[in-house]
């Protein structure tokens, strides 16, 4: 290992600029000419719209224009779509009702877009905005997930019992088969809440159009520019792919709420055109509650059946996802293809059956939050792992490791082909970090103290860099899901790629830097990651899903492949050698058995110069390209174990430890992936013990801003103990298997083992909040005054 | 409109501006200084920390009309002669920071807490005083060890720390 090649802990490129505030996100961006948008929301969370009048808006100074979801309709702009198709059952596709950037005839949630008011600064747009009358008839709000089906009012006339499908995975024969001889069944109903994503930068988009080229250009906050142009051409209609550039700079975070394609940046860019300046809109944070794409929201009913010596097998799950009032970019996969074939977790479970209603409400689209899907199937699968345990005196770690699978590949029985992986050696780690031997001590301190301490596992495992393509376009993905790489090596042996993975704090500009590094023994400062701009980067899928490294660096293992091969053939002329006698090692290609060599830079020139060689013989130059289409998902898995402590008193509760053990096959930087464990970690348990989007029965947000909504702060979370162990993925040539989710999907399982650990009972439900942990613990059997003797 | 007077980053600057301009929204728009941000609209994310003579203000919170006479340094003042400021070199160092967008205001913040707590802090004051900065990406846990070894270099000076 070199100081910048793969596996060091190399201090990040991009630092630099973060740290001394000279990131460019959107925001930092102003157009020549650049007017500002102001979007009027819903304040209803269902309701017919009789009629709009903005005429006095329109005459309020500095307005440009006032536009609607008639405007839209006149200049035929599509709705947006949901790009991946879910059949029901019965084998009809997903309802889908109509999704208009702006709404026509009707408003579905609080947030909703009515109109937009494009001024000359952002105060007059807001004013203006406020100044528009709406007449509204008001209908009933369908809020309560588990209450939307057949609640008697319609959110689309295409579904009319608001149920988006009723889909099915795995064989409920075996299913029902193995209940029925089971010696023990472990059941459980759990709610998996509703998240705000919240990345600290709010979501921003600039509309800007050329007459004389007739060229969009959008620079937006997104994690797939290509995706979001795509989208923008094919579907929505706005510009031909070819005349509209979207760029995606420095973007804030994203956490999947920046993949999908939203009603204010299609506006932007309509808008442009049509006022002819350039537009701008930055949304505040409390347009980010409303609007952003919520995640999570589910209600389900699981049950386990088990032998007699605490086998698993089988299990049965059903499970309402509230998909919000419209279907999101990609919500429809989330609670289906990226929920269910995860339930089997690390076990080896002969059967499985899940059923998913999808239910639309009058509340903000729901689609990917980090994890999307695979962090609710953990849930289900870890509380239960737990419970069962509990339920047959066993010890949870004995119970797991009885249960794994540990023998590869390994087929599940939904879909999932595993395909490596050392589950116990991940449990065996973790059970050192987190002294698990003492922890009776501990709990006994504890108990000297007046406090209640738990400890629960989370023994995760997560499908990354979704792929094949065809085996997810069989799924109904309407896209591709490989990545593509451009290795352009200049004259004098500075190389830049070009990605179309997008980095969003994940540090690609370091990390793919290291793999060039590496592979082509030049030093990291001559490599420059080139991502986020459709005009450089020729087309990529973006990042999500902890695809970037083992999708997106595996294309750019194969460029590099290239560039070293036609490097071997431009070496072989310079060196006057066959090219079957040339070794590239360290940076030098040379001469087998010879002191004769050349640097990769001289390489480089020989290349670009091309005087050695004939155009005849070899095409000069030293620029390579590679689609990678991976050959399967990859399987990170691991063990977390939360320890926690509550005060019985106030219902505080203290994360006394947090371990984490992960197997994410080999790692570029270590110091960056713990990184991302740490922020996963950080969501984990904020949706355990403090997150939760809340609708009152009106369908209105009452947790719209940072003061409502409990983000999770410093003085809420210990420092990690963070743990590898590494089994090199088999699936793809760097055998690296994907790391952005793990906390995320691992910690509230583990967090909310401990706690019911602690409480002595199951009966409480994330977020498990001061309150509702005070109330639990009233009602805990280690606090009950003993029986009398 | 109003005219108002003070100093940003060391230079003198004056202007006519909107009596509710906010410091942040001068700062961003009229002085093009973008290394400040805005992360929500009820001064809770820290995003927006600038100094106003040496201390921690939320610039979403000050208007810039308050400014008068009065010195502000943001990010891009910290830095001195091209050198690093110890605790920008530290966010660095310890991997502090991901996306970057929090980022300016945790070192700006994390600057202020060791003029009043020192330049010895344990986790638990840090992570105490980090109340009114949100991180949605690091889980704080490099934060809070950039910023316990970036008080410790602001001690030794920058000739102490290059020796190290």
């Amino acid at each position: 290992m070199t100081a910048t090649g793969i596996g060091a802990p190399v201090r990040r490129k991009e630092d630099q600029r973060f740290i001394t505030g000279k990131g460019r996100y959107v925001d930092d961006f102003n157009r020549p000419g650049q007017a500002h948008a102001c979007f009027l929301r819903s304040p209803h969370a269902h309701a017919a719209i009789r009629g709009i009048d903005a005429g006095a808006a329109r005459a309020m100074p500095g307005v440009l224009a006032v536009l609607t979801g008639e405007d839209l309709a006149a200049d035929k702009v599509g709705g947006l779509i949901c790009g991946w198709m879910i059949h029901s059952k019965d084998g009809t596709p997903m309802k889908a009702g109509a999704h208009p950037a702006l709404a026509q005839g009707k408003v579905r949630y609080v947030g909703d877009h009515v109109a937009v008011v494009v001024a000359e600064t952002l105060s007059q747009a807001k004013d203006a905005a406020e100044a528009i009358a709406v007449a509204y008839d008001l209908l009933p709000a369908v809020v309560e997930t588990a209450r939307a089906a057949g609640a008697g009012t319609v959110i689309h006339d295409v579904a009319p019992d608001n149920t988006v499908f009723n889909w099915h995975l795995g064989n409920q024969a075996d299913v029902e088969a193995a209940f029925a001889r089971a010696a023990h069944v472990t059941a459980i109903d759990l709610v998996n809440n509703r998240l705000v994503p919240n990345a600290i930068e709010p979501r921003a988009a600039i509309g800007d159009y050329d007459e004389a080229e007739e060229q969009f250009t959008l620079y937006t906050t997104s994690q797939n520019p290509h995706v979001a142009r795509l989208v923008l051409s094919a579907f929505i209609g706005i510009a031909p792919e070819n005349k509209l550039r979207v760029v995606a700079p420095d973007v804030g975070g994203g956490f999947g709420s920046k993949i999908f394609i939203y009603a204010e940046e299609t506006v932007c860019v309509w808008a442009a055109r049509k006022v002819g300046r350039p537009v701008k809109w930055t949304s505040d944070r409390t347009e980010a509650f409303l609007c952003d794409a919520h995640g999570r929201d589910h209600v389900t009913h699981a049950e386990m059946a088990l032998d007699e010596s605490g086998r698993i097998l089988a299990l049965k799950v059903h499970t309402i996802a509230n998909l919000g009032a419209y279907l999101s970019t990609f919500a429809s996969s989330v609670p289906t293809y990226l929920y269910a074939p995860l339930l089997s977790g690390q076990y080896n479970i002969p059967a499985i059956y899940c059923e998913v209603d999808g239910v639309y409400t009058n509340t903000a689209p729901v689609d990917a939050y980090r994890g999307a899907g695979r962090p609710e199937a953990t849930f289900v699968i870890e509380r239960l792992a737990e419970v069962a345990a509990r339920q047959l005196g066993q010890d949870p770690a004995r119970f797991r490791r009885r249960n794994y699978v540990k023998a590869f590949p390994h087929q599940t029985p939904v879909i999932m082909m595993y395909d490596g992986g050392d589950y116990a050696a991940s449990l065996d780690k973790a059970l050192e970090i987190a002294d698990h031997k003492g922890f009776p001590r501990r709990r006994r301190e504890s108990a000297r103290n007046g406090k209640l301490r738990g400890l629960g596992f989370s023994s995760y495992i997560e499908a990354c860099g979704i792929a094949p393509s065809q085996a997810v376009g069989s799924l109904g993905a309407g896209v591709g899901l490989w990545e593509s790489a451009e290795v352009r090596v200049n004259p004098t042996g500075s190389i830049e790629v070009l990605t179309g993975s997008h980095s969003h704090g994940q540090g690609h500009e370091t990390t793919f830097a290291q793999l060039v590094s590496d592979r082509l023994g030049v030093p990291i400062e001559s490599v420059s990651i080139v991502h986020g701009d459709t005009d450089k980067v020729q087309f990529g899928m973006g990042t999500y899903g902890s695809r970037s490294g083992a999708v997106g660096m595996s294309a750019i293992a194969k460029a590099l492949d290239k560039v070293v091969a036609k490097g071997r053939k431009v070496a072989a002329y310079a060196l006057e050698a066959g090219e079957g006698d040339i070794e590239f090692k360290d940076g030098r290609f040379s001469v087998a058995g010879t002191d004769r060599s050349l640097a990769f830079g001289e390489v480089a020139l020989q290349a670009y110069i091309a005087h050695k060689f004939t155009g005849a013989e070899l095409e000069p130059g030293l620029k390579e390209g590679a689609f990678y289409d991976p050959t399967n998902f990859t399987f990170p898995a691991g063990v977390h174990i939360c320890e926690l402590e509550v005060d019985p008193d106030t219902g505080h509760v203290t994360i006394e430890r947090f371990t984490a053990v992960d197997d994410f096959g080999n790692i570029i930087n270590p110091m960056i992936v713990e990184g991302q464990v740490h922020g996963g970690i950080a969501q984990g348990v904020g949706q355990a013990l403090f997150e939760g989007a809340v609708y009152d029965s009106d369908g209105q947000l009452v947790t719209a801003s940072f003061m409502d909504y409990r983000m999770p702060r410093a003085e809420d979370l210990p420092s990690f103990e963070v743990g590898m162990t590494v089994t090199p993925c088999p699936s793809n040539p760097l055998g690296i298997k994907g790391c952005g989710e793990a906390g995320a999907i691992a910690a509230p399982a583990a967090v909310m083992n401990a706690l019911t650990d602690a409480l002595g009972h199951e009966n409480i439900a994330m977020p498990a909040t001061p309150l509702a942990v005070w109330r639990a613990a009233q009602a805990s059997p280690h606090l009950q005054p003993a029986a009398a003797e | 409109m109003s005219s108002v007077s003070l100093t940003v980053n060391g230079k003198a600057v004056t202007a006519d501006i909107d009596p509710r301009t906010l410091l942040v929204q001068y700062l961003r728009d009229s002085l093009r200084l973008t290394g400040t941000h805005v992360g929500c609209d009820t001064s809770q994310c820290g995003a927006c920390v600038v100094h106003l003579d040496g201390q921690a203000v939320k610039a979403c919170t000050v208007l810039t009309v308050q400014c008068e006479g009065r010195e502000v340094t943001t990010i891009e003042g910290l830095a001195s002669g091209g050198a690093l400021h110890p605790m920008q070199a530290a966010f660095r160092e310890h991997h502090g920071l991901q996306c970057g967008y929090c980022t300016p205001g945790m070192i700006m913040t994390a600057v202020d807490l060791v003029r009043r707590k020192g330049h010895a802090l344990d986790e638990h004051t840090i992570r105490h005083e980090l109340e009114g900065n949100i991180c949605r990406c690091t889980g704080y846990h490099n934060i809070v060890k950039a910023i316990g070894a970036g008080a410790a270099a602001m001690a030794g000076g920058p000739q102490q720390a290059a020796a190290e």
